[in-house]
């Protein structure tokens, strides 16, 4: 666990020539964490869409074994144990090991994926451990080091570490574009690219074999645990701001670099602070917000549209139950059909279930928005602009009716309801198809008479409004 | 080396611990999230770094509450992020157990002059260590873990006993265990509270792979080898002190086959509890890998056969010219592979249902009469779906191909019944009446 400490001075030093990039310390390990995000960032998505985003935790526990074999074997043959090229690929090839036991145990038994992953994970990690067990308490036993795969030492990387890093990522990298179209197909739908020809297994084999090949090499800069946060925090993060595979992915890269840049260079700021740790926090922090602020899938921006919408609907709501009291009130006064007195606040209240608050801030809003204006003796009106919403509401809601009626074969007394969902998202075609379909007698723009008769608080009773529903024709 | 006291201990520890963590994986495997004894007890790192900030002491009971504490809030975070970003559970997970584990990275690093506390030690745990350090009960020096984990032991037995019927039902089907007025959330909860309590409780003296190997793999391994939940669990706690004991043993001998001196207890704990589910996974009677395929095999067996008796009826059929060397025929007609196609004449050879004369086979009464049955099916099954599916003449050779091999006498009976007994089917073929005898030709 060891960090930029090599830094002196006072933190405004610090960060300065963190951020000049004066020591070659530093840039090699922001270089390295930087693009090893862009390569977890990138393989994260897919895994993320393929629903394996655990996957880098079930291999990354796996590489353990094959860590500990390599060195059992490099110094059995009288080598150096820490030959760190000989090292990752006993982790690469444990890891593979590890990835096909777990696709093989899910595919070939009744056990879900979830059991395979946790299977995989405990028993290649209890082989390392017990092999790391043997290897510490033999003879030759300067194997200290290796514990080190757990938790990363990202501060004592080396330039060579760093062109590892570098080259392999690029690499995995390459291969995503390369493969994208494919790797896209196989995420949303794999059982169509199996039917477009794709090798759905020789194909789904390479993705998961580039996440261990990310996880083998990001072994030595975050460690073995936190390699998995790299693998899951972007691609999930980048997932609330888009719904394009090309937008994710290109998001997810810069995400991660993003984190392991940033992460790195906190964690030389001040002393005791594990890089690793420090990079997932950063990436953790990102998550936070996209999950509040993410345009595509954030909490607050669901919830935003969400409001939006009700708050659309029960304005709608509002003015169509204006107008049927106007209606009524000018049918049974045998007004002007075009005049528009302004209708009781209590009646209009009591024409839905809505709460008195509800209705006061619906109403509110209404009159702030300039639809309905105040009369006196707790009336309201319609000022023009929320005569003709209403209007036009009445008569999209009585056309549905209408098709429900003439065509669904529903019950009138049931069209309510129907309609009631409906007409807030008619659009003009749906419209002007309806009234082809239902050749209104009225011609484009009247509003048809109600096919059901309308309970009401108003003066008439109901039986009169349904007369009057057919007088008004 | 001898086995003493202290490796008896060893052993009652990890299975105390392994029995109370198999009890309940059953219910995690089930409810596919196995992955989550894994994200607690790597989150708990913060709960416990908290702790022991705050006490100052290793092993104290502040500890225990922090880490539970930090364990159940992952699962509620979890959930949150599941279920308020709609993000995947296991990638929620992810998300929770990573940020919560380099927090805890964070704050014992930062503390770290005044702390002494390995993570190394909190993930591999120390069971060798754990018999030395013993409490007095009834006037028994027992080790302090054996006692916390028979406890913990006892509360999961208690906890499985009083709510089984809620945990089977909310565990296979969540939806009707709200129509029946369960809470599944309040199950859920509670059990993930547990999970996170024994989690705690066994891998500070058995250690964190142990925790995890023994929530998932033996509970995984039983649900390879029975089909009720009773026996699973019981299967599955047999399965986990099988593998404590056994790792022990494998660790103290073991590594000396291969010149070295011992290993991790725990290591070998998971690697036994492994070799125990790939045994299950290859060798279970129902579900395992071979018996699987040995089933697939005679199944595929039993049509080939009956394939070759239906077209050697079908040749016999063509009395005015019985086609020459059907040996040949045979091989060319059935798609099959040419193993199983020897197999399944060897076999018919056998039981007495065809002879080879020369370039022929040749159907015994036996097999004529077995291959008259099946042609009786396949051409009533022509004529039912026929009549009564509208299938077009050209498609229903391919449908009765495949249902004549699932066909018996009753349902013969019954498909002739519905099918007004016809003497021929759709494509003109006379089909065998079912009590001509057998040799009558």
């Amino acid at each position: 666990m060891l960090h930029l400490a090599t830094i002196d001075g006072t933190f405004h030093e610090r960060w300065l020539r963190i951020i000049t990039l004066a020591d070659h310390n530093t840039r090699v390990v922001l270089l390295g964490t930087t693009i090893l995000g862009i390569a977890c960032g990138v393989i994260g998505s897919f895994m993320l869409l393929r629903k394996r985003s655990l996957m880098g935790d079930a291999v990354s526990h796996a590489t353990l074994p094959g860590i500990a074999i390599a060195f059992l074997v490099m110094t059995a043959f009288g080598g150096d144990g820490k030959f760190l090229p000989g090292l990752l690929l006993g982790a690469f090839v444990s890891g593979v090991a590890g990835m096909l036991f777990v696709l093989w145990v899910s595919h070939s038994s009744r056990l879900k994926q979830d059991a395979a992953l946790g299977i995989v994970l405990s028993v290649f990690f209890g082989l390392g451990v017990a092999l790391l067990g043997i290897v510490q308490r033999s003879a030759h036993g300067h194997a200290a080091g290796l514990e080190s795969f757990i938790y990363g030492k990202t501060a004592s990387m080396l330039a060579s570490d760093a062109m590892t890093i570098g080259i392999a990522a690029a690499a995995v990298v390459a291969v995503c574009v390369a493969f994208f179209k494919e790797f896209g197909l196989l995420c949303f739908d794999s059982e169509f690219a199996a039917s477009q020809g794709l090798r759905v297994v020789a194909l789904d084999t390479l993705m998961m074999g580039l996440v261990v090949a990310v996880t083998v090499i990001g072994l030595q800069a975050v460690g073995l645990i936190l390699i998995i946060a790299m693998l899951v925090i972007p691609a999930a993060s980048a997932r609330f701001w888009t719904d394009r595979l090309t937008t994710m992915v290109a998001l997810a890269a810069a995400l991660g670099a993003v984190s392991g840049g940033v992460g790195a260079a906190v964690s030389g700021l001040a002393p005791r602070l594990p890089a690793g740790a420090v990079i997932v926090l950063v990436a953790s922090a990102g998550f936070a917000v996209s999950l509040l602020l993410g345009p595509a899938r954030g909490v607050l921006p669901r919830f935003w549209r969400h409001r939006g919408l009700e708050r659309h609907v029960a304005r709608q709501h509002l003015l169509r139950a204006m107008y049927e009291e106007i209606e009524h009130a000018r049918a049974s006064d045998g007004d002007h059909p075009s005049s528009r007195q302004p209708v009781s606040i209590d009646v209009v209240e009591a024409h839905r279930s809505w709460t008195s608050r509800q209705f006061r801030r619906v109403l509110r809003r209404a009159i702030r928005n300039g639809l309905v204006y105040e009369a006196p003796d707790r009336r309201i009106g319609f000022t023009d602009e929320g005569f003709g919403i209403a209007e036009r509401m009445v008569r999209n809601h009585r056309l549905w009716e209408l098709y429900l009626i003439t065509h669904a074969d529903v019950a009138p007394s049931h069209v309510d309801r129907g309609a009631d969902r409906i007409e807030h998202v008619l659009g003009h075609g749906m419209v002007a198809k309806l009234e082809a379909l239902l050749a209104t007698s009225g011609g484009a723009g009247s509003v048809p008479p109600t096919p059901h008769p309308i309970e009401t608080l108003g003066p008439a009773t109901t039986e009169s409004s349904d007369e009057t529903g057919g007088a008004s024709r | 080396m001898t086995w003493t006291t202290l490796d008896t201990w060893i052993v009652i520890v990890a299975a105390l611990g392994a029995a109370s963590c198999a009890l309940l994986g059953n219910f995690l495997v089930l409810r596919r999230m196995s992955m989550m004894g894994d994200a607690i007890s790597h989150a708990v790192l913060p709960g416990l770094a908290v702790g022991f900030l705050l006490t100052g002491s290793r092993h104290s009971f502040a500890m225990f509450v922090g880490a539970a504490i930090v364990g159940v809030l992952t699962a509620v975070f979890t959930e949150w992020i599941r279920k308020f970003g709609r993000v995947e559970r296991s990638a929620a997970m992810g998300v929770v157990f990573t940020t919560l584990f380099a927090l805890g990275l964070v704050l014992i690093v930062r503390t770290a002059d005044r702390v002494d506390l390995d993570p190394g030690c909190v993930l591999y745990g120390a069971i060798e260590l754990t018999p030395l350090d013993t409490i007095s009960v009834l006037g028994f020096e027992i080790p302090r873990a054996a006692l916390v984990l028979s406890i913990v032991l006892l509360l999961d037995i208690a906890f499985v006993i009083v709510f089984f019927k809620e945990l089977q039902i909310s565990s296979f089907d969540p939806e009707l265990a709200t129509t029946l007025g369960i809470r599944s959330s309040v199950m859920h909860y509670a059990l993930m509270t547990l999970v996170a309590i024994t989690t705690v409780a066994s891998f500070e003296s058995v250690g964190s792979i142990l925790v995890i190997a023994m929530l998932i793999v033996p509970p995984a391994a039983a649900h390879l080898l029975t089909d009720r939940l009773r026996s699973m669990l019981f299967v599955s706690l047999g399965l986990a002190v099988i593998s404590a004991l056994l790792g022990h043993l494998s660790a103290i001998h073991v590594p000396g086959w291969f010149g070295y001196r011992d290993t991790s207890t725990a290591g070998m704990m998971g690697v036994v509890a492994g070799a125990l589910f790939v045994a299950a996974l290859l060798f279970a009677p129902q579900h395992g890998v071979t018996s699987r395929a040995a089933r697939r095999f005679l199944l595929a067996l039993r049509i080939t056969r009956e394939d070759v008796l239906g077209l050697l009826y079908r040749l016999e059929e063509l009395r005015s010219a019985p086609p020459r060397r059907t040996t040949a025929l045979v091989h060319d007609a059935l798609g099959t592979g040419r193993t199983l196609l020897a197999t399944a004449i060897r076999t018919l050879r056998h039981q007495g249902h065809i002879v080879r004369d020369g370039d022929d086979y040749r159907l015994t009464d036996r097999g004529r009469s077995r291959a008259r049955d099946l042609i009786r099916s396949h051409r009533l099954w022509e004529s039912y779906l026929h009549k009564h599916l509208a299938m077009p003449v050209d498609r229903l050779h391919r449908g009765a191909e495949a249902l004549e091999h699932v066909t018996g006498a009753r349902m013969r009976d019954r498909l002739e019944e519905s099918t007004d007994r016809p003497a021929i089917d759709p494509q003109g073929k006379p089909i065998p009446p079912s009590d001509e005898l057998p040799s009558n030709r």
